[in-house]
């Protein structure tokens, strides 16, 4: 519970938000067993209050990258959910033409800069877009998102070592949702605190519950201060969870059902944010289950949308490997 | 209302699966998130979990069933939900892509006449070293957004000397020392490109680019198609590439195959100063990933340049080193250093050769040497690098696809040995391509 009387506009937001993108998730889960998305899909179900809470932090200007479970980045700053269920439907109506898919989504126009398949390597290129940024002398940051996986790829501490010597605006955010896969940190990870590895290069950080958006949101507000300042990177170590399995193919062996179970009904950022909306008397029931009818109405239009939309056409084959002079 | 579950399609290959167990019975209340049943797929055993609130209606297929078809009905759900789902439609498969068309074989009347290639205006000798430092220094001067990153480039003035000056002249704002982060510096640059700017990333040699090529090949290369032509990557990676002399086998490959079969890059090896300056400028200004192998041996050699500034060099496009009716021997880089040698050597013997030098590698002008091997009707090719799948291997196969009624020999592919390269001087010299060789090569294909 806040402490003092927040804004509703705000915490309806993070509501909506939220909620966007666990239902798009359900959906997009819904329409791969349905045969109609392929290959890899990584849902995000659990993890929602992480981009929700980072986003409320940043401003325009300010970009944003992450791995291949990207579908809640994208939502959450602002891209089209028709747009990203088209693309992984494959179709001519996703932002990359259907040429990306689940993993490769981009936009230029919302400063998202991907969607990438390759764990950690969107690290260095978060860290080169934050250069980019204090080389034109501009005040943004750019959020670069990985796992606690990733977290054990060399090329993230080559990236600390040069974000720190050259003092970039890069804000490294770690989503820790406990499992690489099917290794949890435990089997993978000698010094669990991934954001205290950070202090040999002399960046700040902190750990924070990912389960609540509010505190997300005020970790976001420190770490953007500290970037915009001139200080260099910041580290925040997001602890979250997902409910679903690594991709669609996961069996899920490496933990119970308790436990997921455990987290969904004790912790669930959505579930928490609701309480908070009627307990303070924000929203009434009636206007939560407003909330809810309009984004399923959103979700189901999106699918309908990727599912009406056409296969790119075949000339697309052969476009966008060169940029024209 | 009735809403049916469908077996889901649980991993990317999966065409049928095993109901292993049901987790709820007729009658139970289901909420989003509640697992259903346990699918046995190709790969694993999943959980399976409902999306939609409800009553379990029924249930169609019993504990064990197996070969259940994707999307076939296994339960019903009443819902009260007025949002629910339509059924699916069936992705709709639009006919296969045409394949493209084989490549036309060349007539007679496609043979044009080819020129020896000369400069008109006013040159300067320079070493390719100062034309590659020239270039740089020219376009840096013209676009702020430029700067050059990478080991020793500042400070020291370059591992090669090829930054020499440009420090001082734009500040370590723009010419920035990295540590020894090969993977790092790589993926700063390229992030640097998407953020708008146009770097330079020089590699001390590209024997270290190794550690970075996941970043080369699978973030500058393919984001600009997997982004759908929103997200280019306009970045230069330089430095030099192939053997040097006596560092053995860790330091002395050629790596021209090996970027030349990715799509999204361009590939450049030049030979002369004028073509190291030329290409570099172009190199620069291009929106897409280029790299541009340079050959430490050749750094010093001193060749004529022309002296106005706004002298560039066409990407994709080859040149004649020499013209002869005989033979045509393709090469580039360091590769003319022998090809041309070999020439000269050949014409006391009355063998009239034609040096076709290719400068790009990708895009590759093989018109080019179509048309040259259309009228000398031989080719060998010279390349430093390993004789697997290279640069070579690919040509021969072109002109055997286009041009093969033109042939009156085999090409012969002339490369470094099937071998890491040997420290000892005397092994060294074996594994290295020699102009003899080039000679032998050119005597077999013209049946001497």
């Amino acid at each position: 519970m806040p402490k003092k009387k927040m804004p509703v506009a705000e915490l309806k937001k993070y509501y909506e938000d939220m909620l966007l993108i666990r239902r798009f998730e359900e959906k997009a889960g819904q329409l791969y067993g349905m045969g109609l998305i392929g290959g890899f899909c990584h849902l995000y179900i659990g993890q929602e209050a992480v981009v929700v809470g980072l986003e409320a932090s940043a401003v325009k200007g300010d970009k944003r990258i992450t791995s291949y479970r990207d579908h809640g980045h994208m939502l959450a700053c602002g891209m089209n959910a028709k747009g990203v269920m088209a693309e992984l439907t494959g179709r001519n109506d996703g932002y990359s033409k259907g040429k990306g898919g689940s993993m490769h989504m981009f936009s230029k126009e919302k400063n998202f800069f991907g969607g990438h398949g390759i764990v950690g390597a969107q690290v260095p290129i978060g860290a080169g877009l934050a250069f980019s940024d204090k080389y034109k002398g501009s005040k943004s940051v750019t959020f670069t998102y990985f796992g606690d996986g990733a977290a054990n790829q060399g090329q993230v501490y080559e990236t600390y070592n040069m974000a720190m010597l050259w003092k970039l605006p890069v804000i490294f955010v770690i989503e820790n949702n406990q499992y690489a896969m099917g290794t949890s940190v435990d089997r993978s990870t000698k010094s669990p605190s991934l954001w205290e590895r950070g202090l040999a290069y002399g960046i700040k950080g902190e750990e924070v519950d990912g389960m609540d958006v509010l505190k997300v949101k005020d970790a976001g507000d420190r770490a953007t201060a500290h970037c915009r300042k001139g200080n260099g990177p910041y580290i925040l170590e997001i602890k979250t969870y997902r409910y679903r399995g690594h991709s669609m193919s996961d069996p899920a062996r490496y933990r119970t059902r308790e436990e997921v179970q455990k987290v969904r009904s004790e912790r669930d950022p959505i579930e928490n944010l609701r309480d908070i909306l009627l307990a303070g008397k924000y929203l009434s029931e009636q206007e939560i289950k407003k909330i809810d009818v309009e984004i399923k109405h959103i979700v189901n239009d999106a699918a309908e949308f990727a599912k009406a939309s056409p296969e790119p056409s075949v000339n697309e084959l052969f476009t966008d490997i060169y940029l024209e002079i | 209302m009735p809403t049916e579950i469908l077996m889901p399609a649980l991993s990317p290959t999966m065409e049928e699966g095993t109901i292993a167990k049901w987790l709820v019975k007729k009658g139970d209340s289901v909420f989003p998130g509640d697992v259903l049943a346990e699918i046995e797929t190709d790969k694993a055993t999943i959980e399976f979990e409902s999306i939609d609130e409800g009553v379990v209606s029924e249930i169609l297929f019993s504990e064990g069933s197996e070969g259940i078809k994707i999307n076939e009905v296994i339960a019903i759900l009443h819902t009260s939900d007025e949002q629910k789902i339509s059924k699916s439609t069936k992705n709709k498969v639009e006919p296969v892509i045409e394949s493209k068309p084989l490549i036309p074989k060349r007539k007679s009347e496609d043979v044009v006449e080819i020129k020896a290639h000369t400069h008109e205006s006013e040159t300067k000798t320079i070493t390719v070293r100062e034309a590659l430092r020239d270039a740089m220094a020219e376009e840096m001067r013209a676009n702020p957004n430029i700067f050059l990153m990478g080991e020793e480039v500042a400070e020291y003035q370059g591992a090669y000397k090829i930054s020499q000056g440009l420090l001082e002249e734009f500040s370590n704002k723009r010419v920035i020392d990295t540590p020894i982060t090969e993977h790092g510096f790589a993926g700063i640059g390229i992030g640097a490109a998407f953020g708008g700017l146009n770097p330079i990333v020089e590699f001390m040699t590209f024997n270290f680019a190794m550690q970075a090529i996941d970043q080369i090949v699978n973030s500058a290369a393919k984001t600009l198609y997997m982004s759908g032509g929103q997200m280019g990557c306009s970045i230069v990676f330089r430095g030099p590439n192939g053997a040097a002399s006596r560092v053995g086998a860790q330091h002395s490959q050629d790596y021209s195959a090996w970027y030349s079969s990715i799509p999204g890059l361009k590939v450049i090896s030049p030979f002369s100063s004028d073509d190291a300056k030329g290409l570099l400028k172009s190199s620069i200004r291009d929106p897409n990933p280029v790299i541009f192998l340079e050959n430490e041996i050749l750094y010093g050699e001193s060749f004529e340049v022309p002296i106005d500034d706004s002298f560039t060099v066409p990407i994709g496009k080859a040149r004649i080193r020499r013209s002869g009716n005989d033979v045509t021997i393709v090469s580039f880089g360091i590769g003319l250093k022998f090809a041309l040698e070999a020439a000269e050597l050949l014409s006391e013997s009355g063998i009239d050769s034609e040096v076709v030098d290719l400068r790009t590698l990708r895009p590759m002008d093989t018109d080019t040497i179509i048309q040259s091997v259309m009228k000398t009707n031989r080719c060998v090719t010279v390349e430093e690098g390993f004789p697997v799948c290279s640069i070579g291997n690919y040509i021969s196969s072109v002109i055997m696809q286009e041009a093969f009624d033109y042939l009156d020999a085999p090409v012969i592919n002339c490369t470094g040995k099937d071998v890491p390269m040997p420290y000892a001087a005397n092994l060294e010299k074996l594994a290295l391509l020699t102009t003899a060789e080039v000679i032998t090569a050119v005597e077999n294909v013209m049946y001497r």
